[in-house]
């Protein structure tokens, strides 16, 4: 594959100028105390306010969510009426499952870089824990059958025809991490990619861990700058990432059954990122905006990229989007200085880093000659991923996105990249840039 | 034929030959009953039934429908005549609505109450608005009296004699859709349907409504001889004849005359309202509402005036309380606290709140997302007023104020809820003194009526405007009181529990002190509200009050508090308390004189203070030292406030109205 022959889309530099997001809330077996819409007033409210302009003054508010409740449709629109953006600010839903976050911090980037927006609100948020029970379809039919049958003797037969495995509900969830089109769900393609690369159980499990090894250091560190406590009215205050293990080690990862493929399957519950809540919202504006408010600069958005692969190797989403974006800027893997590549399975990521480093790989799938190269591990994902925090899947492609770009301010580093991997088979990619590191 | 109303139009449409009464009651916001408009009104009819209309439609030009009787001219009624005359004009006026020879049809949008609902139920039909804001009711109780307009008489036949009895009793308003689902309306609809349901009921004309067979058994005499005593067993639990006779007079009327025909009640009803009006209560309850009425109006009401952030500093029961019920009120509210577990304790807290009283999960949510919780406390930057309600310790605030000054936008003012330090100690570590003020809640927030406004000597004027205003956009009275040891309230209150920890070191049952107190008209007895307050505060307070004007902190109170027994809060303080919190109360062998005598005795150095506290400035005039009294205290309204009281008590009676210049002739 040749290098791109896209350009980078920057007819008007696009800022990053502010983002907060909620602690993710792990799912323990029932709903959490907010939906998403909650969790995206609670990500946005407070990151307008602090602002010197109104939010009225938001040209869009974009919002990405895999899956908003019936109630939800437009959840941007939600958010923006809620946190006082006022009826005169357009707002829409973006979805691309995974890439959902990142697919809103595009679109609103867009908006900017076409001279279309000055500011946008742009972000993610899910409520996992809130996906709902499915009636069985036979069921659902059975219903409307009964409810077009008129006559009493005729009912009672409808009555006789209902089968009792057909009232145990289904969870959206499980639909809606199983790709209709391979038929396989998610933790099948972490498998399959495990198998191709040769990737062990304790490679992951040794991922896995530094993880959350991670993320313990980074909140003892005070190195979530973007965290902001979260309030239910059911009177609890949530102020930390909660699904972070920290006393968990390698030997107890190593204990648990794989989940997906049993009994010689090699992912785990402890090896994939955890089912969570979340939100996540960003301030994005034009060069205009930041001079005419006086807006703080936190990262410049350089570009991005999104790429198709196969269904059943979705996993390799990053490496897809990431190459040829770096590639029309005759970027390598070393011009990179953090990563953020977000952790839907310690297998898919490891699987990534070797696709790379493969020689076979990287000349048929890429179009290299010679293997791209290795990504230090201290670059990548440093105060842990997916797998400790947890991965709400419209919300983590803006999460990584907003951290990358404290983590280079944090670095004084100059670029960071982040990707993720998208069910159904893509890969997205971002390009920031920290404009006072030279 | 328009030009000869001052307060009302009529519009007849070409087509359908409907008349479209607006009433628009002319120099007022709220529509009025007045002799005035009542004439008018009479004049309209009389033309409109020369040549009747297809239907008459009655709506309102302004946002309500119509308020009720004027109060100001019940309060200027001096004699029984003159109450009789009022009365027989709104009657007739209603009569005459009634006998309108064709359909006649109310269209209800907001407040419709009292004589404005009457006039509704003397319609063939009424269409309400089912937004909340929309309000049907007949609150005259609350003024010492009951409806005389033919609404004692029509509500029965409409609604059953139970609902009316219970919407009569209560003074409570009800929304649209409560109204529909009570038979009181015909419809309850979305303001765009409103006029499309009027064409409908002009043209089909359906029988009007009647209460089901069995609510219509209920007026039947014997249904009245056993419902009587049930219904006043109730009421004698909330009130007394003696000083609430409206409600006794209400069932009276019913049980005598429920069963009579229509004419024959509206008479009995005009009697019997005569009666009350000549009572002293209903003047005094008169005087209380407007005072509550001067209470709102002397806030600023411009919107220069009225802040639009508010963040509040410390989320305990009384910030959050306050926070909570300026995001209920429409206000954006930050609220911080150095504990993320109290502000979390407080969203809940206001979260049952606003369920409660807003019910529409969307309403719900709307205040929810008002109150925003901030625990690094962005919002004082943002704030255009700050009310801080942290420990009740000096060196805190001060430390507080110095902290958030600089953050504070400079035009921003900074309110405490301090109810004991002074306002010029606190003041002294702003750079800007004159941007504190005083807001003093009581508790329990959402319950008390009265918030003061504390003046301190350095407070700027502008500030002050800020949070009065505030508070009266805010749904509570703002009552302006200069700074000083216990503002007005609390210097009112602390002689009177005092007295009592006195009497009862001196062996006066406990018991026996806090009904007396009751049966003089508090809402609580002495020792049950320094057990609620709890007896360190009281102490406490109780010491910086004392000190300043001459009382003394009985030893018994002082050793109790010393002792750890702190009242409700630790399960015993003059009573003890079971697990529930109740308190335990034993018998005592008090005559009903004895305790009248008692209550005297106790509400006197009340009195006293009240006297100096005028006399001393501390509110403008003798009025507000009343309606702090009654709304601060619970101070009995049927007296008309303490200072009224004494007046009443005095050989020559005086007007019961508020009456400044009578304070001040008192003060010079």
């Amino acid at each position: 594959m040749p290098a791109s022959s896209k350009s980078a889309n920057q007819q008007h530099p696009v800022y990053i100028v502010d983002g907060a997001r909620t602690p993710f809330l792990k799912f323990r077996g029932r709903p959490n105390a907010f939906s998403a819409a909650d969790l995206g007033v609670a990500a946005s409210e407070l990151l307008l306010l602090r602002q010197p302009f109104a939010a009225d003054m938001l040209d869009q508010v974009i919002f990405g969510c895999a899956g908003p409740a019936a109630e939800e449709a437009n959840i941007a629109r939600i958010i923006a009426l809620r946190v006082g953006c006022g009826q005169n600010v357009p707002a829409w839903h973006v979805q691309r499952n995974c890439g959902s976050g990142m697919q809103a911090i595009d679109s609103g980037a867009h908006e900017i870089a076409a001279g279309r927006a000055q500011m946008v609100l742009a972000g993610g948020t899910e409520a996992m824990s809130r996906a709902p029970l499915l009636f069985n379809e036979r069921f659902t039919a059975w219903l409307a059958e009964l409810r077009q049958t008129r006559g009493l003797g005729k009912r009672l037969r409808h009555l006789g025809q209902l089968r009792p495995q057909w009232l145990a509900p289904e969870p959206a969830l499980l639909r809606g991490l199983t790709d209709p089109v391979s038929g396989l769900t998610m933790g099948q393609t972490a498998e399959n990619l495990a198998w191709r690369f040769g990737i062990t159980r304790e490679q992951m499990d040794q991922f896995a861990y530094g993880s959350h090894q991670r993320l313990a250091q980074a909140q003892d560190g005070d190195l979530l700058p973007e965290l902001q406590p979260l309030f239910g009215t059911d009177g609890q205050a949530h102020v930390a990432d909660d699904g972070v293990r920290r006393d968990s080690t390698v030997a107890d990862l190593a204990r648990l059954k794989p989940v997906f493929e049993k009994p010689f399957g090699t992912v785990t519950a402890g090896n994939s990122a955890q089912v969570t809540d979340g939100a996540c919202a960003l301030l994005l504006a034009s060069e205009d905006a930041v001079e005419r408010w006086q807006l703080p600069v936190l990262a410049r958005i350089v570009d991005s990229e999104w790429a198709g692969v196969d269904p059943a190797q979705m996993g390799l989403g990053p490496v897809h989007a990431i190459t040829p974006m770096l590639r029309r800027h005759r970027y390598a893997l070393g011009s990179i200085a953090y990563w953020e590549i977000n952790e839907a399975f310690a297998a898919q990521v490891l699987a990534c880093l070797e696709a790379w480093n493969n020689r076979a790989y990287c000349r048929h799938e890429l179009g290299l000659s010679r293997p791209w190269g290795e990504i230090d591990p201290e670059t990548l994902n440093v105060d842990g991923g997916g797998i400790s925090l947890g991965h709400p899947v419209g919300t983590s492609g803006a999460r990584i996105t907003l951290h990358l770009a404290h983590v280079l301010r944090r670095a004084k580093a100059r670029r960071g990249v982040a990707s993720q991997c998208i069910g159904g088979g893509q890969g997205g990619a971002m390009l920031l840039e920290n404009p006072e590191a030279a | 034929m328009n030009d000869t109303f001052r307060h009302l139009r009529i519009d007849t449409d070409d087509a359908t030959n409907i008349a479209w009464l607006t009433l628009d009651v002319d120099g007022a916001s709220a529509n009025t009953l007045s002799t005035e408009v009542l004439d008018e009104l009479a004049q309209a009819l009389e033309r409109l039934e020369e040549a009747p209309p297809q239907a008459l439609v009655i709506r309102s030009g302004k946002d309500g429908f119509i308020a009720g009787a004027n109060v100001e001219e019940l309060g200027r009624l001096k004699s029984p005549e003159q109450s009789r005359e009022l009365i027989e004009r709104g009657q007739r006026l209603m009569d005459r609505i009634a006998a309108f020879p064709q359909p006649t049809i109310a269209l209800i949008r907001g407040y419709c109450l009292g004589g404005g609902l009457e006039l509704a139920l003397a319609c063939r039909y009424r269409i309400a608005d089912n937004d909340p804001g929309t309000r049907l009711g007949l609150p005259e109780v609350q003024l010492g009296i009951h409806p005389g307009f033919g609404g004692t008489a029509r509500l029965p036949d409409l609604v059953g004699p139970l609902a009316a009895l219970d919407l009569m009793l209560s003074g409570r308003s009800i929304d649209g859709r409560s109204a529909q689902r009570m038979g009181l309306v015909d419809y309850a609809l979305s303001p765009w349907q409103l006029e499309t349901a009027a064409h409908h009921l002009a043209h089909a004309t359906p029988a009007p409504k009647r209460p089901r067979a069995w609510q219509r058994a209920l007026a039947s005499a014997p249904a009245r001889l056993v419902l009587r005593p049930i219904m006043e067993r109730r009421v004698r639990q909330r009130a007394r004849r003696e000083h609430y006779p409206a409600p006794y007079a209400l069932l009276e009327l019913w049980a005598r005359h429920g069963g009579s025909g229509l004419a024959e009640r509206i008479k009995a009803e005009r009697d019997s309202l005569v009666r009350l009006v000549d009572h002293p209560t209903a003047g005094n309850l008169i005087r209380v509402f407007l005072l509550r009425e001067r209470l709102k109006r002397e806030a600023r009401s411009d919107t220069d005036a009225r802040p639009t952030h508010i963040h509040v500093i410390g989320a305990g029961t009384m910030g959050g309380d306050i926070a909570a019920w300026m995001a209920l009120n429409g206000h954006r509210v930050t609220l911080s606290d150095e504990q993320p577990q109290a502000i979390a304790k407080a969203l809940k807290r206001s979260h049952g709140q606003f369920e409660r009283r807003l019910k529409r999960p969307a309403r719900v949510t709307a205040a929810q997302d008002r109150l925003i919780a901030d625990p690094e406390g962005q919002g004082i930057a943002l704030a255009d007023l700050v009310i801080e309600a942290i420990v009740e310790q000096q060196e805190a605030k001060q430390a507080l104020y110095r902290h958030i000054e600089p953050q504070m936008r400079p035009d921003a003012v900074l309110a405490t809820n301090t109810s004991s330090l002074p306002l010029e100690t606190l003041a002294g570590a702003l750079t800007d003194p004159g941007r504190l003020i005083g807001l003093h809640f009581f508790n329990p927030v959402a319950k008390m009526p009265l918030v003061e406004v504390v003046a301190g000597a350095d407070s700027r004027p502008d500030a002050l405007d800020r949070g009065q205003a505030l508070i009266a956009a805010a749904d509570k009275l703002p009552l302006r009181v200069k700074s000083g040891p216990g503002f007005l309230v609390n210097r009112l209150l602390m002689p009177y529990m005092l007295r009592a920890a006195k009497l009862f070191d001196g062996g006066t049952p406990r018991e026996a002190l806090d009904e007396a107190a009751k049966r003089v008209g508090m809402p609580m007895g002495p020792l049950d509200l320094a057990d609620t307050v709890g007896l360190d505060v009281c102490v406490a307070a109780g010491d910086v009050i004392a000190a300043e004007y001459g009382f003394e902190v009985p030893d018994g109170l002082r050793r109790r508090a010393l002792r750890g027994d702190l009242g409700r809060k630790s399960g015993e303080g003059y009573y003890i308390y079971d697990r529930k919190g109740r308190p335990k109360r034993h018998k005592h062998k008090y005559s009903a004189a004895a305790l009248d005598k008692l209550g005297t005795e106790l509400i006197t150095p009340l009195l006293d203070e009240a006297e100096r506290c005028r006399d001393e400035g501390v509110v403008t005039d003798g009025d507000l030292v009343d309606a702090g009294a009654v709304f601060g205290t619970g101070f009995a309204p049927f007296t008309g406030g303490p200072l009224h009281y004494r007046r009443s008590q005095a050989p020559a009676t005086g007007d019961p109205q508020p009456q400044e210049a009578a304070d001040a002739a008192s003060r010079a």
